[in-house]
């Protein structure tokens, strides 16, 4: 047994956190940075975190990430990081030069203190940043929020430093994604285009984090989001955020800086949710939705309908990222499924209400629990069995130990590829997600099913 | 460019100028960094005495240029007491640090099935708080400790603090001790937040100070066995400690503890009950051994069980000490019946990687080693630099005295250590110690990389990443070996990169049987069709023909 100290009696803890469902704000800053074109990520505080940060990314893309550090040895801890971001920024421009270096801070440069802001014009000051380059920085102290809130505030920050009015609006829709995978802002942009509405997608890291193997490596590759573009955000006659958490800060920081009216709304994962985000554009553009969609949906359905006696009433484990579970939760129900276990490190009140809403009929009791972790999640899984798993990686733990299986969703995921290229947003990433549960469930029924009643046709 | 005399290199390769190539790496850096950087990447040679070129190590990492190295925390947590799995390991600080030591170095363990204790899956934090860092994070410390004992009812509970655990001042030595007191195991704190020191390095010292403060010499029990070792400095990244272990056992050599892959807290405990300390890896754990020698009397040698050869070689060196004929003759037959297979693969793997070019930028001690498994099978190491590592390691222990303690270095605390006044036994007496030395046998000793490197090859110290691609357009290596961050940009230039820190999925590479499997994967990545798929058809011949098929 992998995890044989998770005892089944459940004792609440109030200090230590076992097998944590989140991480730290950082990760998702510079995530979130390498979805600008161009752009080299820096860690403002000692290099551990950077190192850490490149290589989950890296582990889960299986991609190159790149980002700098400030390398703060006790002295810089003492008497402030003011010399190693300059010099950082130097050498930067002078020896990678990027267009942009999106600065976010660490646990330990906020603790400190330093002012990034004031370290940006000192660096100007000193000529050290070429003109039509740019420093930007968000403040990502990791002792508040998760790497959502990370993601979050650097999207947001993409806003702050570029994002301009002319007063002239064009006829085009800003969308945040959501901390989603390079696939799905890929996948978003295809819905757009197929309906006809001219959008801006920020941050964008798809051709970032899965791009093609050339034999030529270069440090800034195609994908990204312009400067440009980011600064024509200002002129959008709307935006649309996906997912609350890690969207509605720079979508209503448009709002707030340059009047571009904002609407939130959830992932688009599952039929439901992208119905939702469908009808928005479509309102907003005023455009009628094309039938190649409709066929889309019209196939997710199909999958659905056709198999429906293999998703119903099964339960089902969740962990992961508020934004992610909110509307992975909904789509499971949809389908008739029962989500009965759902954790996330992410979120706290908002996040179990629209959790018990959107589970309010199905026939089972269902535990959710936010902010908590993964050994809580096994120990209620201990106490109420469930017939699938659905998480990133570290699940695999429990899945081995309590013989469940398992489908990979979410950050991160360390031991398979695809999501950086098959989206689970849309309807077609709805029948991408369905085809994994299927796979997972059905698998299963045949390892386990008595020879006389083993099926050839499912 | 000067042309290196073709021998030393490579007679497949255009000679190149190494100087050249080292002007090529600084020229386009601010002046200030290149001359730090000139120290660090040194063209190699051999004088007559052996000696080679000073090189710049355990500096500063140099801000904004993409490093390769890690922080303090991650040595000591990460690296030393991560392979530990019986110690409920607690970080102290934001989830972060905690999150991404969680599982991710390929440690293997083997804990008794069923009962036997296993954290190593467990990632435990405090996971703090806004309040937690305005007000002190020690209550919160406290009760996590309580909560984990509560819950695991662990031999030992031990904390690690990070970067802002530091700076807002929590006193993690006198909670756990206080901790200690109160639940009666052991448990014990380690400074190693982030920013002390320079790299990784730090945090293996402050981690050997730890375990031989609060555990080595616990526990009196001697085993039974007649040759008796610690081996030090090996993780058991992908099974190498399995393999070492295997090998050791067909000896009749007994391994008392292992620092510290697939370890326990027993073993720790009792370590200082063998008689001798083997190193593998020098960088991260010769701290103990000098230790442990001063205190209990305890040799260290260096050895190294990456290539087979070395492993022959560490064998006997560990039976010269015992001057034990049984035991010497015990370890010929292992070696007798060993070599044969690796022979018969590393002869047919030799033929078809022969002359190609091997870069080894990793670790404090791998980016060594590692050079022996190349040459078995014919490769040239063209290039190479260690993450983390210090001046000895590249030039030899006899650096050592004339070695410069700077502000960083000094931060770490030195360990002041005297003979147990009861449990100091010598195991040799000086007589034999100057009679073995006499006859050419070296304790205590490593002549580092740079020696058994060619001359012409250049080492570089904490590489970066503008000058691995510099490096790879210069040389074009059959195979570049680093760790997890450097792999897909080496592999995206259509160059096959192997990791020496995790191994990506393979392993073990220790020992005899490790060595068949890295010539077997260094074959599989260096003589592969699948890098020659890089252009499509249309792309090697653009010109349209113009007709069509069915004309
Ligand atoms: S905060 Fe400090 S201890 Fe944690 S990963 Fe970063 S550098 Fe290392
Ligand atoms: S110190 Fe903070 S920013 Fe760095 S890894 Fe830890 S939690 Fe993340």
């Amino acid at each position: 047994m992998l995890l044989r100290h998770t005892p089944k009696e459940i004792n609440p803890r109030k200090a230590l956190t076992i097998n944590p469902a989140k991480t730290c704000q950082p990760i998702g800053a510079m995530y979130a940075a390498l979805g600008i074109h161009s752009c080299l990520p820096h860690s403002h505080g000692s290099q551990g975190c950077c190192a850490y940060h490149r290589s989950t990314l890296t582990r889960h893309y299986k991609e190159p990430v790149m980002a700098a550090t400030s390398s703060f040895t006790e002295g810089a801890s003492v008497f402030g990081g003011q010399a190693n971001l300059v010099q950082a920024i130097d050498n930067i421009f002078t020896i990678y030069d990027p267009d942009v270096i999106a600065v976010h801070t660490t646990c330990l440069s906020e603790t400190i203190g330093d002012d990034i802001p004031q370290i940006a014009r000192k660096a100007e000051a000193d000529g050290k940043i070429p003109s039509g380059k740019f420093v930007i920085h968000v403040n990502t102290p990791s002792y508040v929020g998760t790497h959502v809130t990370g993601f979050a505030n650097m999207t947001k920050a993409m806003v702050d430093y570029f994002a301009k009015s002319t007063g002239t609006r064009a006829n085009r829709i800003n969308i945040i994604p959501g901390y989603v995978e390079p696939s799905d802002m890929e996948e978003i942009k295809r819905i757009a285009e197929m309906m006809g509405v001219p959008i801006v997608l920020f941050p964008d890291t798809s051709n970032v984090l899965n791009r093609p193997q050339t034999g030529k490596y270069e440090m800034f590759p195609k994908g990204g989001v312009t400067v440009e573009a980011l600064m024509s955000t200002g002129d959008s006659m709307a935006t649309i955020g996906l997912g609350r958490m890690a969207s509605s800060p720079a979508a209503r920081a448009l709002d707030t800086k340059c009047k571009v009216p904002c609407e939130i709304l959830d992932l688009p994962i599952g039929f439901k949710a992208t119905d939702r985000f469908v009808d928005t554009l479509r309102k907003t553009a005023a455009i009628n939705v094309p039938d190649a969609l409709n066929e889309e949906r019209g196939r997710l359905l199909d999958i659905v309908t056709d198999m429906h006696q293999y998703f119903y009433g099964r339960k089902v484990a969740l962990a992961g990222d508020a934004d992610q579970l909110i509307a992975l939760t909904e789509f499971l129900v949809s389908i008739d499924m029962w989500p009965v276990h759902i954790v996330t490190g992410t979120a706290g009140k908002d996040f179990e209400a629209r959790i018990r809403e959107i589970t309010r009929n199905v026939p089972h009791p269902v535990n959710v629990s936010a902010p908590a972790d993964m050994f809580l999640l096994h120990q209620w899984i201990k106490n109420e069995p469930v017939d699938l798993l659905i998480g990133n990686t570290y699940l695999k733990y429990i899945a081995r130990d309590e013989d469940i299986p398992l489908v990979r969703f979410g950050f991160p995921i360390l031991d398979r590829v695809g999501h950086s290229y098959f989206p689970t947003v849309g309807y077609r990433g709805g029948m991408r997600l369905l085809e994994k549960i299927l796979d997972a469930l059905m698998d299963r029924q045949d390892r386990d099913a008595p020879e006389e009643s083993f099926e050839l046709v499912m | 460019m000067k042309v290196v005399s073709k021998e030393t290199i490579s007679p497949e390769v255009e000679p190149i100028d190494p100087a050249a190539v080292k002007q090529e790496l600084l020229r386009k850096v601010p002046t200030k960094v290149a001359r730090k950087r000139a120290k660090q990447i040194v063209i190699n040679s051999l004088a007559e005495n052996q000696d080679v070129p000073e090189i710049g190590a355990n500096t500063r990492t140099i801000p904004g240029i993409i490093t390769q190295r890690g922080c303090t925390y991650a040595g000591c947590k990460g690296v030393v007491l991560g392979p530990t799995r019986d110690i409920v390991n607690i970080t102290h600080g934001p989830i972060g640090c905690g999150f991404y030591s969680w599982l991710t170095r390929r440690n293997q363990t083997r804990a008794q099935e069923p009962a036997g204790e296993n954290f190593m899956t467990y990632c435990f934090s405090t996971d703090m708080q806004e309040e937690d860092i305005v007000f002190g994070g020690e209550k919160k410390l406290r009760a996590a400790i309580q909560e984990a004992y509560d819950l695991f009812k662990p031999k030992a509970i031990s904390v690690f603090s990070t970067c802002p655990v530091g700076l807002i001042g929590d006193d993690v030595h006198s909670v756990t001790r206080e901790m200690k007191e109160q639940l009666g195991i052991n448990v014990f704190a380690f400074s190693c937040e982030g920013y002390k020191g320079v790299s990784q390095s730090a945090g293996h010292h402050i981690a050997n100070n730890g375990l031989f403060t609060h555990i080595v010499g616990l526990d009196d029990t001697v085993q039974e066995g007649k040759y008796k070792i610690n081996l030090l400095g090996e993780y058991n990244i992908g099974g190498d400690a399995f393999e070492i272990d295997r090998i050791l056992k067909d000896c009749g050599i007994t391994l008392v503890a292992t620092f510290s892959g697939n370890s326990s807290y027993d073993q720790f405990a009792n370590s200082h009950t063998a008689d001798l300390n083997t190193i593998m890896c020098h960088r991260s754990i010769n701290y103990v051994a000098e230790m442990m020698e001063t205190k209990f009397g305890i040799p260290w040698i260096k050895i190294n069980f990456i290539g087979a050869e070395a492993s022959a070689k560490t064998l006997r060196k560990i039976a010269n000490y015992f001057e034990d004929p049984e035991l010497i003759e015990r370890v010929e037959e292992v070696i007798a019946r060993e070599m044969p297979e690796v022979i018969k693969v590393r002869d047919e793997i030799r033929a078809r990687c022969q002359g190609k070019l091997a870069m080894l930028f990793v670790g404090g001690s791998r980016a060594h080693h590692y050079q022996e498994l190349f040459a078995e099978i014919g490769m040239k190491t063209i290039s190479a630099g260690y993450e983390f590592a210090h001046r000895d390691d590249y030039e030899g222990r006899h650096v050592l005295p004339n070695l410069k303690v700077d502000a960083d270095s000094r931060n770490i605390e030195e360990l002041e250590v005297h003979p147990d006044p009861e449990r100091y036994r010598p195991r040799k007496s000086a007589e034999d110690l100057a009679r073995m030395q006499e006859n050419g046998f070296r304790f205590k000793d490593y002549d580092g990389m740079m020696r058994e490197m060619a001359a012409g090859t250049l080492v570089i110290d904490d590489i970066s990443q503008y000058e691995t691609e510099r490096l790879l357009e210069i040389y074009k290596p059959a195979i570049f070996c680093a760790g997890i961050k450097e792999k897909f940009a080496v592999q995206k230039s259509g160059i096959p990169m192997k990791q020496l820190h995790s191994y990506d999925s393979g392993g073990p590479y220790a020992g005899f049987k490790g060595a068949i499997n890295f010539y077997r994967e260094i074959d599989r990545m260096v003589n592969s069709q699948i890098w020659t798929y890089l252009k499509a058809p249309w792309q090697e011949n653009p010109e349209l023909a113009a007709k069509y098929a069915c004309d």
